[in-house]
C-alpha cells in the first residue's frame, strides 16, 4: 500500500478533533433527554403549557411563563447591549484617539472576565433597591434586563471590535480615494462587510444571555408568572433549575431537566432564525 | 485604527457623539464597579490574604487554596481545549467551505453548545465526568466541563482570524510547493496568532467567570488540591458562596472579587505584551 | 520570519505535551495513594471521607472538617454543597460517606440513619425601620396568603407589602409551611429566593419587605449591623438562646446522615462533630448544638 503522507495524517487528525465538539453536544443532549424522559412519559406534554401553575411537589407543571420569561429577558438585554456594544467598537476603531482606545479596550477585556455573580451581587445591592423605591418589589424583568445587559456588553464590544478590525484595508482605501465621508465609509463600506461577524457574534452572545443563571436568579424575583409589566417579577428556565435542582427528587427533578431541554429548544430556534437571516450565506 | 477622513457632516457628528457616549458609559461603569469593590474589599486584604488558608468558612483567613485551584483549572482547561480548538478551526477554515454539510453541521453544533446554559453544562458534567467516567469531584472534571463550554468561542474566533488571512498567501505557498502541513504551521498559524491570543483571553475570561458549572463538577472543597483528581473550589465559587451562603461573608467576598479583577488585569497585561512581541516578529 | 515563528509554535507544542505527560503522571500517582489502607483504631486517622448535601450545613461542616483534618494530617475530608436531596441521593448511590440534611427525616426515609448535629430556627425578618414590632401567627398567615396586602392594615405605613418566599423543595420552606399549616399553592409571593443571604440582602434594602430565614443567619446579620430585625413569634424572641431553651416554636433539625452503620472513619468524624470542642464552632455559625 502507498504510505500515508504527513498531509493526509494531518487531515485525519483535524477531522477527528473537529468531530469532538459534535460528540460532546450529542452527549449533552443524550443526558438531558435521558433525565427528562420520566416526566415526559408520566404526564402528557400539553400540560407544560396548560397547567394552572408551577408547583411540582403538588403535581402542577406549568413551564410556559418561564419560557416567555427567558426569551423576554434575553431580548431586552440584547436590545440594550447590542447597539451600545457596536457603537463602542466603532468608537474604539474609528473615532477615539489612541490614548483613549487602549484603556477602553483594556477595560472591556477585563469586564468580560468578571463573574456574573459579581454583577448579580451589585444588582441586588444597588439596582433592585433603586427600582423598589420607584415601584415595588424592585426584583423585576427590568432589573434582569439591566444586569444581563452589563454581563453581555463587554463580550459584544470585543467581538464587534474584532469584526470591524478585520475589514480588508483595500476597500477602505478605495472608498477614501472616491472621496467618501467618514460616516459614509463606516455606514456603507465597513459595516456591511463586518455584518456577518457582528451578526454571528451577537447571536452567540444571545445564547450566553439566555443561559445566564446565577445573576438573573439574584435580581429577577423568580415568581412564576407571565409578567404584566417590566416592573413585575419573572422566573427564567435557568433560575428554575438553579433554585430547585438541589432539592428536587423524582418527577420534580425530571421536570427540571425538561426545563433544560426546553431551553435547548429555545436556543435552537434562535440559532435557526439567525442562520436563516444570516448574511453569511449571501456573501460567500 | 484607520485614519479615515475627518470631514464633518451631521450624520458623522451624530455617530461620533453616540459612540463616545457609549464608550464613556462603559468606562464610567467600570470605574464605579472597581471603586465599589475596592472600597469594600481593600480593608479586608493584607499580604497574608494571598498565602493563608480560609478560616471560619472564609470569613477570616485567606484565599490561597482557591487561587491554586483556579489556576490549575484554567491551565487544564486550556490544555484540553486549545489543541482541539485550533485543530477544529484549521479544519473548518482551510479544508471546508460554508456549503459542505459536514462543516455546516459542526458549525451548527458549536452554536448550540454555546447556547447550553452553564447550569445545564454543570449537570451534564456531573452526570458524565463525575459519575459515568468516575472522575469524581475533581479539578479535571471541572476543566473538562469548562473546555466543552469555551470550545465554540475558541473555534469561532480562531476560524475568523484564519479566514481573515488573504487568499494570496495560500496561493503563493502552493506555488512554492510547500506542503499543507508546512503552510499551516509556518504561515497561517503564526499569522493568526493574534486572533488565537484574543480567543485565549476570551476563554480565560469566560472560564474564570464560570460558577454554576464548576459547583457541580470541581466542587466546593476549600483545601489546597494535591493533584488534579482532587476537588477544589474556584475563586468564583468562593465569591458566590461567601455572598449567598455565609452570613458576614460580604467583606471577604468583596476582597476575593478585587483579587479576581487584579488577576484579570495581570493576565491581560501579559497577553498584551506577548501579542506585541509576536506582532513585531512577524513584521520583520 | 517563518523560521522564527516555527520555533515558537513547536516549543509551544512541546510545552503542551510535557504538561499533559506530567498531568498523566500526577493522576496515576494519585490512584496509588488511594489504595493505602485506612487505619482504624490508631490515634492518627488517614484516608478520605466525602460529605455532601444541604447548603445550610455545608459551611459549618467544611469548618468542622478543616479542624478535624488539622488534628489528623493524613485525613482528607471533602465537603460538597448542593442541597438536602442531593445529600440523600449521594449516600444512597454510595458517592459519599456522610450526607447533610437540614430537616427531620421523613418516615419513608427509613433506609437512612440520622445523626442529629444541631437545631436551627426560622425567624421572620423585616427592615429595621419598619415600625411593626410583632406579628401574630394569624397575621403572618394572612400576609403570605395575600389577604393582607398593605402594612397599613397592621397599623404600619401605607405601603404595599413585598412578600418574600423560598423556592419549591427547600427545607426552610417545608418547615415554614408545616408550622403555619399553609400550602405553597396558595401563597402569593412577590419574590422567590434561594439561599438565606439573598433574603437578608433584599429585606435590608427594602423597607416594606418581609421574609423568613435561618435564625443563625438573621442573628449574625443583626449583630454585625445589617438593617434588618427579627420579629418575635407568639411573644417569644427569635434568638438562638430562646431556641436552645426550647421556647422558640419554629425550629428544624440539622442532620448528618449515613446509609446503615457508618464506617470507622465516618464514625470518628461524627463523634468529633458532637464533642464539646465542636459545640463552640457550631455556636459560632448561629446554630444550637444538641445537648
Amino acid at each position: 500500500m502507498f504510505p500515508l503522507n504527513k498531509d493526509k495524517i494531518l487531515l485525519i487528525v483535524l477531522r477527528i478533533m473537529a468531530g469532538i465538539s459534535v460528540l460532546s453536544l450529542l452527549f449533552i443532549l443524550f443526558y438531558l433527554v435521558k433525565e427528562a424522559l420520566p416526566i415526559l412519559q408520566s404526564i402528557s406534554s400539553h400540560r407544560f403549557f396548560t397547567d394552572e401553575s408551577w408547583h411540582p411537589t403538588s403535581g402542577s407543571y406549568l413551564l410556559l411563563p418561564m419560557i416567555i420569561g427567558s426569551i423576554l429577558i434575553m431580548l431586552g438585554a440584547m436590545i440594550v447591549s447590542a447597539p451600545l456594544g457596536i457603537l463602542t467598537a466603532i468608537l474604539s476603531q474609528f473615532y477615539a484617539p489612541p490614548w483613549f482606545t487602549k484603556p477602553l479596550n483594556r477595560t472591556v477585556e477585563i469586564l468580560s472576565g468578571i463573574p456574573s455573580v459579581i454583577y448579580g451581587f451589585l444588582g441586588i445591592v444597588t439596582i433592585v433597591p433603586l427600582l423598589a423605591e420607584f415601584q415595588a418589589p424592585g426584583t423585576s424583568v427590568l432589573a434582569g434586563v439591566i444586569v444581563l445587559s452589563f454581563i453581555v456588553l463587554p463580550n459584544i464590544v470585543l467581538i464587534s471590535n474584532n469584526a470591524l478590525s478585520q475589514i480588508e484595508q483595500v476597500h477602505i482605501h478605495n472608498a477614501m480615494s472616491l472621496g467618501l465621508s467618514r460616516y459614509a465609509i463606516i455606514r456603507h463600506v465597513i459595516l456591511p462587510q463586518a455584518k456577518p461577524g457582528l451578526f454571528t457574534g451577537i447571536v452567540l452572545q444571545s445564547g450566553r444571555a439566555i443561559g445566564e443563571t446565577l445573576a438573573v436568579l439574584m435580581v429577577c424575583g423568580n415568581v412564576v408568572q407571565i409578567p404584566g409589566s417590566i416592573f413585575e417579577p419573572v422566573r427564567t428556565l435557568t433560575s428554575n433549575i438553579a433554585l430547585e435542582m438541589a432539592y428536587a427528587m423524582n418527577d420534580h427533578r425530571s421536570a427540571l431537566f425538561l426545563s433544560g431541554l426546553m431551553l435547548m429548544v429555545v436556543v435552537l430556534v434562535v440559532i435557526l432564525i439567525a442562520e436563516k437571516f444570516s448574511p453569511q450565506a449571501n456573501i460567500q | 485604527m484607520n485614519a479615515l477622513p475627518t470631514n464633518n457632516n451631521l450624520a458623522d457628528t451624530l455617530l461620533k457623539i453616540a459612540s463616545w457616549a457609549s464608550g464613556i458609559f462603559i468606562v464610567l461603569f467600570f470605574g464605579y464597579l472597581l471603586f465599589d469593590i475596592t472600597v469594600n474589599g481593600f480593608s479586608r486584604i493584607d499580604f497574608s490574604f494571598f498565602y493563608e488558608s480560609p478560616v471560619n468558612a472564609g470569613r477570616q483567613g485567606g484565599i490561597a487554596p482557591m487561587l491554586i485551584s483556579t489556576l490549575l483549572i484554567l491551565i487544564l482547561c486550556l490544555c484540553i481545549s486549545l489543541p482541539i480548538g485550533i485543530a477544529s478551526a484549521i479544519y473548518l477554515a482551510e479544508y471546508t467551505n460554508e456549503k459542505q454539510w459536514f462543516s455546516r453541521f459542526i458549525r451548527r453544533c458549536l452554536n448550540i453548545i454555546s447556547g447550553v446554559p452553564s447550569i445545564v453544562m454543570g449537570l451534564f458534567g456531573y452526570a458524565f465526568f463525575v459519575i459515568a467516567l468516575k472522575l469524581g469531584f475533581s479539578l479535571l472534571s471541572g476543566a473538562l466541563t469548562l473546555a466543552a463550554m469555551v470550545l465554540p468561542l475558541l473555534i469561532r474566533s480562531i476560524e475568523d482570524s484564519l479566514r481573515a488571512i488573504p487568499q494570496s498567501y495560500r496561493l503563493n505557498a502552493h506555488a512554492l510547493g510547500l506542503s499543507q502541513w508546512r503552510m499551516i504551521f509556518q504561515i497561517l498559524l503564526p499569522m493568526a496568532s493574534q486572533g488565537i491570543l484574543l480567543a485565549v483571553i476570551l476563554s480565560i475570561g469566560r472560564a474564570m467567570a464560570e460558577t454554576a458549572a464548576l459547583l457541580y463538577t470541581s466542587g466546593y472543597v476549600m483545601r489546597t488540591p494535591d493533584s488534579i483528581m482532587d476537588s477544589g473550589r474556584s475563586l468564583s465559587v468562593h465569591i458566590f458562596d461567601l455572598s449567598m451562603n455565609v452570613p458576614g461573608g460580604e467583606p471577604s467576598a468583596y476582597a476575593s472579587a478585587l483579587t479576581l479583577i487584579v488577576l484579570l488585569l495581570i493576565i491581560n497585561t501579559i497577553t498584551a505584551y506577548i501579542s506585541r512581541i509576536i506582532k513585531n516578529r512577524s513584521i520583520k | 520570519m517563518h523560521q522564527n515563528s516555527f520555533t515558537i509554535i513547536s516549543s509551544l507544542n512541546k510545552t503542551i505535551l510535557l504538561t499533559l505527560i506530567s498531568f498523566i503522571l500526577l493522576t496515576t500517582g494519585c490512584e496509588q495513594q488511594k489504595t493505602t489502607p485506612v487505619a482504624g483504631g490508631v490515634a492518627q486517622l488517614s484516608g478520605k471521607l466525602n460529605i455532601t448535601g444541604s447548603s445550610t450545613i455545608a459551611p459549618l461542616a467544611a469548618e468542622l472538617a478543616a479542624i478535624f483534618e488539622s488534628k489528623n494530617p493524613q485525613l482528607r475530608i471533602n465537603v460538597q454543597t448542593g442541597g438536602s436531596s442531593r445529600g440523600l441521593a449521594d449516600i444512597r448511590q454510595g458517592v459519599s460517606d456522610i450526607g447533610m440534611v437540614s430537616r427531620k427525616l421523613k418516615t419513608e426515609e427509613n433506609d437512612i440513619q440520622a445523626h442529629l448535629l444541631a437545631n436551627d430556627g426560622i425567624s421572620i425578618i423585616v427592615h429595621k425601620d419598619n415600625p411593626i414590632t410583632s406579628l401574630t401567627e394569624e397575621q403572618i398567615k394572612s400576609i403570605y396568603l395575600g389577604k393582607i396586602k398593605n402594612w397599613k392594615s397592621l397599623n404600619g405605613v401605607d405601603k404595599k407589602i413585598t412578600v418574600i418566599n423560598k423556592a419549591e423543595g427547600r427545607s426552610t420552606l417545608e418547615v415554614f409551611l408545616h408550622f403555619f399549616k399553609l400550602k405553597n399553592v396558595n401563597i402569593k409571593p412577590d419574590v422567590i429566593i434561594g439561599d438565606n443571604e439573598q433574603g437578608v440582602k433584599l429585606v435590608s434594602r427594602n423597607r416594606y419587605a418581609i421574609a423568613y430565614v435561618s435564625i443563625g443567619t438573621a442573628e449574625y446579620n443583626i449583630k454585625s449591623g445589617t438593617t434588618i430585625k427579627a420579629l418575635p413569634l407568639d411573644g417569644v424572641e427569635a434568638t438562638t438562646e430562646k431556641l436552645a431553651s426550647g421556647e422558640f416554636p419554629l425550629s428544624r433539625e440539622l442532620n448528618f446522615v449515613t446509609k446503615n452503620k457508618p464506617s470507622p472513619l465516618a464514625q470518628a468524624f461524627l463523634d468529633y462533630s458532637r464533642s464539646n470542642e465542636a459545640r463552640k464552632t457550631i455556636e459560632e455559625f448561629g446554630f444550637v448544638p444538641i445537648k
